[in-house]
């Protein structure tokens, strides 16, 4: 039995050093903390800010955000809602579809639950990730989604990044390997405010992924602790029954 | 309180003059005698039991809120894990649940492995408990499209199209069970039907009769001897004890560990490293692209890999079903005159971990996107996996066996 568990283990390990990818710069861990309700607030502002006039988070209710984020309602409607007036309504995008098509040959996905299927990091490290390409139509590729479609919405705030290519490779071209990425030109904010403006964001969008995130640890806790003290009861009752079998 | 006890004791009485119950008490729990010296490996029937019991419940409850349809299925899932009072919790337990359904069953089988519990009279025991894990992994597929994610929806449409590979009939086949050409909405509604009701009827059936044969054959134990051939005086088995209270009692303690991970899980961890939800099953369906990386569920990866091994299709699929069906033969392949472990030679114990390491090893590389060194492995391992049952009816029977004690030992 400790054999398998052994081999098991070596295996998962090997499993992971071989999917490890070599190439370029390594993702930075996001290190959201969704216990600090001051850093979703200012998430929920990036939010309705920068990402709802193109993306939806439709299955996330305004006066939830109200409630799980610590605002008023009132507060909410006036901070946060640009594209409805009902408190009750989900964050839908403030464009057509119709028009999301035209300018940017694909609809911007909804981010309900973004966070889910991309993980909190591959966001952080996306959001970082733009550099300046003057072939592309939005004049920025990224660093870990090839080509996107999303312009850099956020350059005011980072500034402009170009990519710092590999010795051997002169400079750039298609198979370029990009080493770093330096700043070219600067942006409103310093590079730690700018990482903290992400964090805060990706916290949001790692919240309003999974609202129940929230409570579920907490909740969590004392059911197991509940658990364990039945188990002492019941384990006390097995034991005063089995004291006649020999 | 003497009226009380009065009033009851009427009723039961009352009751049992029109039903046995009493009888059906005894025989079941009161006077069923099992073996003492049941250990670790004993608890994961009870186990199954707990989770078939949890899974049914938590599925009544999200059925109230889910729709069945492709426009409307992964939004119903969202609004239950947002909007539905405790609708995350509904929901968790149960995507955990279908994982601890599997890990609980496998263990059991495992114990049946070890100490020999397929043998006779034990044989009907064992072919009733291989066609409920039939009918939990059907389950288990069926119920994996309803959240109508990326991981959902091709899952489905590279399952059913396995079935395109039999010759003559396949094509038509496949079409059947998706009711469309590709997975649809069509597809989504009759998963649901059987998901609902048609497998879980089933299920609980086929355990109703798996539990009825247990109690006319008796449990088997760790020592693999029969306790009903020492019998006291009392005509009771000397090393037998009524399953209530002790069996009640002990269970409940296993069934409160297990408790305990259970809600480690659903609270904490409820996505298990993407083992138990998978991230781009957070992606809603899109029959226009295609994911880069189709895998089962961590459950199916053993016989996934086993398919993926054979360059043929079609042998690929036979020797998939070969791989889950091989089981049911197990009382017949197995020629050796003891039951446990515990007194089987050299020979079945490395067979019996070769066979675990290949089973482990097989459901690591079916999660992998496939390498050719991978399928060598892969291949490697198959052949391990099939020798176990194919060379059981030799080695089993040459193998250098202990001698059985008359009655059952200390631990």
């Amino acid at each position: 039995m400790i054999r398998l568990i052994i081999s098991l283990l070596t295996m998962l390990c090997l499993g992971s050093v071989l999917a490890a990818d070599s190439h370029g710069p390594a993702m930075q861990p996001a290190k959201v903390d969704l216990s600090d309700e001051l850093s979703l607030q200012r998430g929920a502002r990036v939010f309705v800010n920068y990402c709802v006039s193109c993306h939806s988070a439709s299955f996330m209710r305004y006066n939830r955000v109200a409630e799980d984020l610590g605002l008023s309602e009132e507060s909410v409607k006036t901070n946060l809602m640009f594209t409805s007036d009902k408190i009750g309504d989900v964050m839908r995008v403030a464009m057509l579809p119709s028009e999301a098509e035209a300018w940017f040959g694909v609809p911007p996905p909804d981010l309900s639950v973004v966070a889910r299927s991309r993980g909190p990091d591959w966001l952080y490290n996306f959001l970082l990730g733009y550099y300046i390409d003057e072939s592309k139509p939005t004049g920025v590729n990224n660093l870990f989604f090839k080509d996107t479609a999303m312009p850099h919405v956020l350059w005011e705030q980072q500034g402009l990044q170009r990519a710092v290519y590999r010795a051997e490779d002169n400079g750039g071209g298609e198979n370029a390997t990009i080493m770093r990425l330096e700043l070219a030109q600067r942006g409103r904010l310093t590079e730690n405010e700018y990482k903290r403006l992400v964090r805060d964001l990706v916290g949001f969008l790692v919240y309003v992924g999974e609202p129940a995130k929230l409570v579920r640890h907490r909740i969590g806790f004392w059911v197991i602790v509940f658990l364990l003290i039945l188990l002492v009861s019941a384990y006390l009752m097995k034991r005063e029954y089995w004291k006649d079998v020999h | 309180m003497n009226v009380v006890v009065k009033g009851l004791t009427g009723l039961r009485d009352w009751v049992d003059d029109r039903f046995p119950l009493v009888k059906l008490w005894n025989e079941h729990m009161g006077q069923y005698y099992a073996p003492k010296n049941f250990n670790f490996w004993y608890y994961f029937g009870v186990l199954s039991i707990v989770v078939l019991a949890l899974q049914i419940l938590t599925g009544i409850w999200l059925t109230m809120n889910y729709k069945p349809d492709a426009e409307l299925a992964f939004a119903s899932i969202e609004y239950i894990m947002r909007d539905v009072e405790w609708g995350w919790l509904i929901r968790y337990m149960h995507s955990t649940g279908a994982s601890a359904f599997f890990i609980v069953v496998y263990l059991h089988m495992f114990r049946a492995l070890l100490y020999g519990s397929y043998k006779k009279p034990r044989e009907l025991i064992w072919v009733l408990g291989m066609f409920t894990y039939l009918a939990l992994m059907a389950e288990a597929f069926l119920g994996y499209l309803l959240p109508w994610g990326q991981m959902s929806f091709w899952g489905a449409q590279v399952i059913i199209s396995l079935f395109g590979a039999i010759p003559f009939v396949g094509e038509a086949l496949s079409l059947w069970i998706r009711g469309d050409f590709v997975v649809s909405d069509v597809t989504l509604n009759r998963f649901f039907s059987l998901h609902v009701i048609a497998m879980p009827l089933a299920i609980v059936g086929l355990v109703f009769l798996h539990i009825i044969a247990l109690h006319e054959v008796g449990s088997n134990n760790p020592d693999g001897v029969e306790i009903k051939k020492k019998k006291g005086v009392d005509g009771k088995p000397l090393d037998g004890i009524p399953f209530h209270p002790y069996y009640t009692v002990k269970d409940s303690v296993g069934v409160i560990v297990f408790l305990i991970l259970f809600a480690a899980v659903v609270f904490f961890a409820p996505e298990f490293g993407g083992w138990f939800l998978e991230a781009n099953n957070f992606i809603p369906a899109n029959p226009l692209v295609t994911p880069e990386h189709i895998v089962p569920l961590w459950y199916f990866t053993p016989f996934y890999a086993i398919l993926r091994a054979v360059p043929d299709k079609l042998i690929g699929v036979l020797l998939m079903g070969a791989a889950t069906t091989i089981f049911f033969l197990l009382p017949w392949l197995d020629r050796s005159p003891v039951r446990s472990i515990r007194y089987r030679g050299p020979i079945f114990k490395t067979a019996l971990l070769m066979f675990v390491i290949s089973f482990v090893a097989l459901g690591y590389l079916g999660t992998q996107t496939p390498t050719p060194e991978m399928t060598w492995l892969a291949r490697g391992f198959s052949v391990i996996y099939f020798s176990f049952f194919l060379l059981m009816p030799f080695y089993s029977k040459i193998d250098k066996t202990k001698p059985v004690p008359d009655r059952v030992t200390g631990k």
